[in-house]
């Protein structure tokens, strides 16, 4: 703590240089190489002692461009480099993206890619949510939930691995549908996921939820209030544990979710001990929305007939004319899907919060404007606000309390 | 309860008539074009009104309308249009906003006052497009790094850039004993 004038007087006549140091902050860099922080991130700290005076987030390290490249590739090509941003969970970006374009282009997905397009992005939301409690787990030294965690993320890749072809770079959903159907064996293998996992969370929540550590270093740390949630722009779970019920799922649907029945968790503390219990919660609301998905998946096709705009059925393409010009009208360049012009925001819940796709078509092929709005980017906004006035190690667990991605801060 | 789109657009227009320029609809979404000069104002009230209560500013962002198509360019009086997608939790309802900047000054006021979310979805417009935003606690650049000339996503930036990546300061090495 800093000294009082009296000490200052007393210790300078000793020792000069000492009394100079009682009253400085240090300078220090929570770097962005740094075991803890999630990605490159980087904190100018000033420190007084161990205690956080000043906090300035800087960020860019992982800043690709992704919205200048949008506007050079068309509105497939994209999926592509949704996949990129938040990569814990990359089938939601892809299923926003897909959302979004649908929306500007006037074009409704069936029943059974609808709720194929919702399973998916629920385990996509399970892989984030137990990769988040895991590493808030890691960062604060419980190490084997994460390890526990990670276990199950890799039994989800299988799952993603038959339906998309990769674990990580999915780029699974196209507009009107999605890639393909998924093979026969996947509501087998995903009932056999989910005969375990409530186990998991279960395991994990006996190892963290009342361990005295665990609440101790979370309880009261990164507290937000809800006004300041709400002017600071934060979305999804961290809105949630501070006691506003704003799910993007309930508030403006997409897809099938209007028929699908799952409660919002919501808390009211706003710290870090209450974004776990929230993303717990949410974890087991999830469950629930993928058994109900499993038991109403609908047959039929999973891509809309749209012959402008999805590709059609390729034993078609060798046999009919048509499929063949629209085929060829569709892949090749300069031609391609064409949306009317105008512009939409769309909004859909990932893991994470509220990501929304801004986009402004020209009524060419490729869109004029594509912007992304980041949950990550309004929630590491908040850190000065969290953080200053706390210890480093609070600083910390704040941070893994958030669960900021790179890719999606930065693009 | 799902807002009165109509009544909202006759009270805005009612309230600062010289500066809306138009009210869009396109796909169920609804657009408030306004000047740049009374913004601030514009957007206090779609805040505070009960009516509207658009309580959150989901996004700041900036659209650049060099290369538009013809017929798209009467849509855009200026250069560049700062886009403000605001949420209202209350009502489950969202608004676009866009107010419009010419190239030089490209300025208009900031909406920190009003919304703490535009602290960075400002500095992000600022960077990217160059708009700078009167008023602004810290308005510097945010994701490319501090001495970076240019503003990438403005359309008469190139792609590839302008050969930033060759262009590193190279450090000497202190040759060792």
């Amino acid at each position: 703590m800093t000294a009082t004038q009296e000490t200052l007087q007393k210790v300078s006549a000793i020792a000069p240089n000492a009394a100079r140091a009682l009253n400085e902050t240090l300078s220090l860099n929570l770097g962005p190489q740094h075991p803890a922080t999630h990605g490159t991130l980087r904190f100018k700290l000033e420190v007084d002692g161990e205690v956080i005076q000043r906090c300035d987030p800087e960020i860019g390290f992982l800043h690709t461009g992704f919205e200048k490249l949008g506007e050079y590739r068309s509105y497939n090509q994209f999926v592509v480099i949704s996949d990129r941003m938040n990569y814990l969970s990359p089938i939601n970006n892809n299923v926003g993206h897909a959302v979004a374009c649908e929306r500007l282009f006037d074009i409704k997905v069936p029943p059974r890619g609808q709720y194929l397009r919702v399973m998916l992005s629920e385990l996509s939301r399970l892989a984030d949510h137990v990769v988040c409690v895991g590493l808030q787990g890691m960062d604060l030294g419980a190490f084997s939930t994460m390890l526990w965690t990670f276990i199950e993320r890799e039994k989800l890749y299988d799952i993603f691995e038959a339906v998309t072809g990769a674990r990580l770079t999915t780029s699974w959903t196209r507009i009107g549908g999605i890639f393909r159907d998924v093979p026969k064996d996947l509501p087998e293998m995903v009932n056999e996921f989910l005969k375990k996992f409530p186990a998991v969370l279960d395991e994990i929540d006996y190892m963290l939820a009342r361990n005295k550590i665990f609440m101790d270093r979370t309880i009261g740390i990164g507290k937000l209030t809800q006004e300041q949630a709400v002017s600071w722009g934060v979305t999804g779970p961290l809105l949630r544990a501070t006691g506003v019920p704003y799910d993007v799922r309930r508030a403006f649907p997409y897809l099938c979710y209007s028929e699908l029945d799952f409660d919002i968790p919501v808390r009211f503390e706003g710290d870090a001990y209450a974004r776990y219990l929230v993303r717990m919660a949410e974890m087991r609301q999830t469950v629930r929305i993928i058994r109900q998905c499993l038991d109403k998946l609908p047959e039929g096709p999973v891509n809309a007939v749209e012959h402008k705009v999805t590709l059609p059925p390729k034993d078609m393409v060798y046999k009919d004319m048509e499929s063949l010009i629209h085929h060829f009208k569709i892949v090749m360049p300069g031609h391609g899907a064409l949306p009317p012009k105008g512009e939409v925001y769309v909004a859909t819940e990932v893991p994470n919060g509220e990501l929304g796709y801004y986009m402004v078509s020209d009524g060419t092929g490729m869109p004029y404007r594509i912007r992304i709005r980041p949950p990550s980017f309004y929630h590491f906004a908040t850190m000065p606000l969290q953080v200053e006035g706390h210890l480093i190690s609070d600083a910390i667990s704040a941070l893994s309390s958030l669960n900021i991605i790179a890719g999606e801060l930065d693009r | 309860m799902p807002i009165d789109y109509a009544a909202l657009e006759k009270s805005i227009r009612e309230k600062f008539a010289g500066d809306v320029v138009a009210w869009t609809t396109f796909r169920g979404q609804h657009v408030l074009h306004l000047k740049r000069e009374n913004v601030i104002s514009a957007l206090k009230f779609l805040r505070d009104d009960p009516a509207a209560a658009f309580a959150m500013l989901t996004d700041v962002t900036c659209v650049d309308s060099l290369r538009l198509p013809t017929d798209m360019q009467n849509e855009y009086p200026e250069r560049f249009a700062v886009v403000y997608n605001l949420t209202s939790l209350a009502h489950n309802a969202q608004l676009r906003v866009k107010a419009y900047v010419p190239e030089d000054p490209s300025e208009i006021d900031s909406a920190v006052s009003l919304w703490m979310s535009a602290l960075w979805g400002e500095r992000e417009a600022y960077d990217m497009y160059g708009v700078t935003f009167k008023g602004h606690p810290d308005l510097r650049r945010i994701l490319t790094p501090d001495n970076f000339q240019g503003h990438p996503l403005r359309k008469d930036y190139p792609l590839k850039g302008r050969g930033e990546r060759d262009n590193f300061p190279k450090y000497q090495d202190i040759p060792s004993k």
